[in-house]
């Protein structure tokens, strides 16, 4: 039952496991990546208060002030390579141990029959210089539990040989097993990209507020202030859905490998995700609006450890490469079956959500259970049987009313897929029906340990 | 499956009385000083007529003894041979299915007030936080057996993630 209990933290001195001089040590550029941050920091208070610089300067000399600066960049350089020094990790047979802290003591055991994914980012300095983040997603592990920076070679083959124990392969075999070969699948080409991006209507929206909004703020309480104060958070929306987007997504390739799903995306930054076999929780296929003349989809995925930013699986493509790439990763689905399956809310819903009850549906299929919400930007969630977790129903006081109620089911990747503004008597014998199912379902799932079957 | 509809069958248990005991008794705890400051601070400080506003925690109270005896009823939980049934609520009514094997922890507590009334509070835990599966107001003897009984039959039909 360690599901959730996976990254465990011993604070106590020497920790059992990690005898003196084994593991790995990150790279020796890793200190860098905080100091340069207090530097900046330094920088910047410098010259905010640049008069004050000045007359410091004044009556103690410039070299005295040069010579405290040192000092403290000194101390912090000592910091980070003591720290550095002391974290350290170690590949065993059933764990990835991450040692961490100069003065509290921290100790991760990932276990790796729980992983949910591999991430590897290269930010563009990191690109630069060579190095790569690695992080191994487990249920309840965090940012402290990411290894950067490693050599980008190292980290290649943690991941490897980190995929390659958790599928089962021999322990001896392991460290030398290489890269599972990969078969790309799909790659979304730069043009798509920004034609899909212009055509959400959202980031438009926002702006066109901004744009309106900002002078009539500027005018009505004439301060600038105010204005930029309403502009700055519209900004970073516009950013998000627009060229930061474009940034993140650029060359978004798919690829499929023994080891799972290969994710491969960004322009500046470089991310990497790999998703081993039944590992997916829940598939959600978003049509926007504005995409549904062209039949492009979204596709995002639920994984339990929140690895791959976003949960992004494809930013967008045509319908029927979303509906094979579903197929691969969630056997027995069919995408279209799956949708056709759905059947929408009953007509009195209109009296609870007038015109958006069009949106809600429900639908059922041997494999799994759909939910679709949206009017405009339509979304299915889909969420295999064996991945359900707990169903709930529920009824508010004007659904009962209405002869109302609403399906939830809970995965295991913290989200819920909701069918709301069902028939309740229908509701109620689904609810009964999907817990059956997914109790079944679970016969037929996935092997833990993929190459090999064992659980 | 359409016993799962109706909740008043054999199978449903309802929780202890003594939820409904604590519950009223802890409404009377909280309102009765408002009620009483309500209706003597004013004529001591020389205003009578806002005596009156003594009726407003009364009414709130009534109305809360009615509320908390209609939330009781309404709670009931049932153990079937594969999962555990849990429904609760009057005007949001909330029915909740957990099949054992998705169970990772089973947790049992009771506070000083329960423990005066001889009440535990048992929860389940799935991979999902939202799953919100909380039985209270059993004996501890009922508590401890359900726990023991949920863990081996969890253990038994255990799935994970």
């Amino acid at each position: 039952m360690s599901g959730t209990a996976a990254g465990t933290a011993d604070p106590s001195g020497p920790v059992e496991g990690f005898p003196e001089g084994r593991g790995k040590r990150l790279h020796p550029l890793t200190p860098w990546r905080r100091a340069w941050a207090w530097l900046a920091g330094l920088f910047a208070i410098g010259v905010q208060n640049a008069q004050n610089v000045r007359s410091w300067s004044g009556s103690f000399g410039v070299g005295w002030l040069l010579a405290a600066l040192a000092a403290v960049v000194l101390c912090a350089a000592g910091y980070g390579w003591l720290s550095w020094r002391a974290t350290r990790y170690l590949v065993t047979d059933t764990e990835l141990r991450i040692r961490t802290g100069l003065v509290f003591r921290r100790t991760a055991h990932l276990r790796l029959d729980r992983i949910q994914a591999v991430d590897i980012t290269r930010p563009l300095v990191a690109r630069a210089l060579g190095v790569a983040k690695l992080k191994m997603d487990v249920v309840g592990s965090g940012s402290d539990d990411e290894l950067a920076f490693l050599d980008e070679r190292e980290a290649r083959d943690l991941r490897a040989e980190l995929l390659a124990r958790a599928a089962g392969i021999a322990p001896e075999a392991a460290p030398t097993a290489g890269e599972a070969p990969a078969n790309a699948l799909f790659t979304v080409d730069s043009a798509t990209l920004v034609k899909a991006l212009a055509l959400l209507g959202s980031s438009w929206g926002v702006t066109l507020t901004g744009v309106v909004l900002t002078p009539l703020i500027w005018v009505g309480t004439s301060s600038v202030f105010a204005a930029i104060m309403v502009l700055v958070p519209m900004l970073a929306t516009i950013w998000r859905g627009g060229l930061g987007s474009f940034l993140t997504q650029y060359g978004w390739t798919v690829s499929e490998s023994p080891d799972g799903l290969r994710l491969d995306h960004g322009l500046l930054q470089r991310d990497h995700a790999t998703v081993p076999p039944g590992r997916v929780q829940s598939v959600r296929v978003v049509e926007p609006l504005l995409w549904r003349p062209r039949g492009w989809v979204r596709v995002e995925l639920a994984v339990a450890g929140a690895g791959n930013e976003g949960g992004l699986l494809l930013p967008v493509a045509p319908r029927p490469v979303a509906a094979a790439l579903i197929a691969r990763i969630l056997p027995d689905v069919d995408l279209d079956k799956a949708m056709a399956a759905v059947r929408p809310a009953p007509d009195r819903a209109r009296w609870a959500v007038p015109v958006w009850r069009r949106g809600y549906g429900y639908g059922v299929t041997d494999a799994v259970f759909v939910a679709r919400r949206g009017r405009l930007r339509r979304e299915h969630t889909l969420v295999p049987h064996a991945k359900v977790q707990s169903v709930r129903l529920t009824r508010g006081p004007w659904a009962q009313r209405l002869g109302l109620a609403d399906i939830h089911v809970d995965h295991g990747a913290n989200g819920t897929a909701t069918a709301r503004l069902q028939d309740a008597a229908y509701a109620a014998s689904e609810v009964a029906a999907q817990a059956t199912r997914s109790r079944l379902g679970r016969r037929t799932a996935a092997p833990e340990r993929w190459l090999t079957g064992g659980r | 499956m359409a016993e799962v509809v109706d909740v008043t069958g054999e199978h449903w248990r309802p929780v202890q009385p003594g939820l409904l005991r604590m519950r009223r008794l802890l409404l009377a705890l909280w309102l009765t000083p408002l009620v009483l400051a309500g209706a003597l601070l004013p004529p001591l400080l020389g205003a009578g007529a806002l005596a009156a506003l003594g009726l407003v925690p009364l009414a709130l109270g009534l109305w809360g003894w009615r509320a908390l005896g209609r939330n009781w009823r309404s709670w009931r939980y049932r153990e079937r041979d594969d999962d555990l049934l849990i429904s609760r609520g009057v005007l949001w009514r909330q029915l909740t299915v957990v099949p054992y094997g998705r169970m990772q922890l089973v947790e049992v507590t009771s506070g000083p007030f329960e423990r005066k009334f001889g009440l535990a509070r048992l929860q389940l835990h799935t991979a999902a936080a939202a799953t919100d599966a909380t039985i209270p107001g059993l004996t501890p003897p009922d508590a401890e057996r359900l726990r023991d009984r949920l863990t081996e039959l969890g253990e038994a039909r255990s799935a994970g993630l």
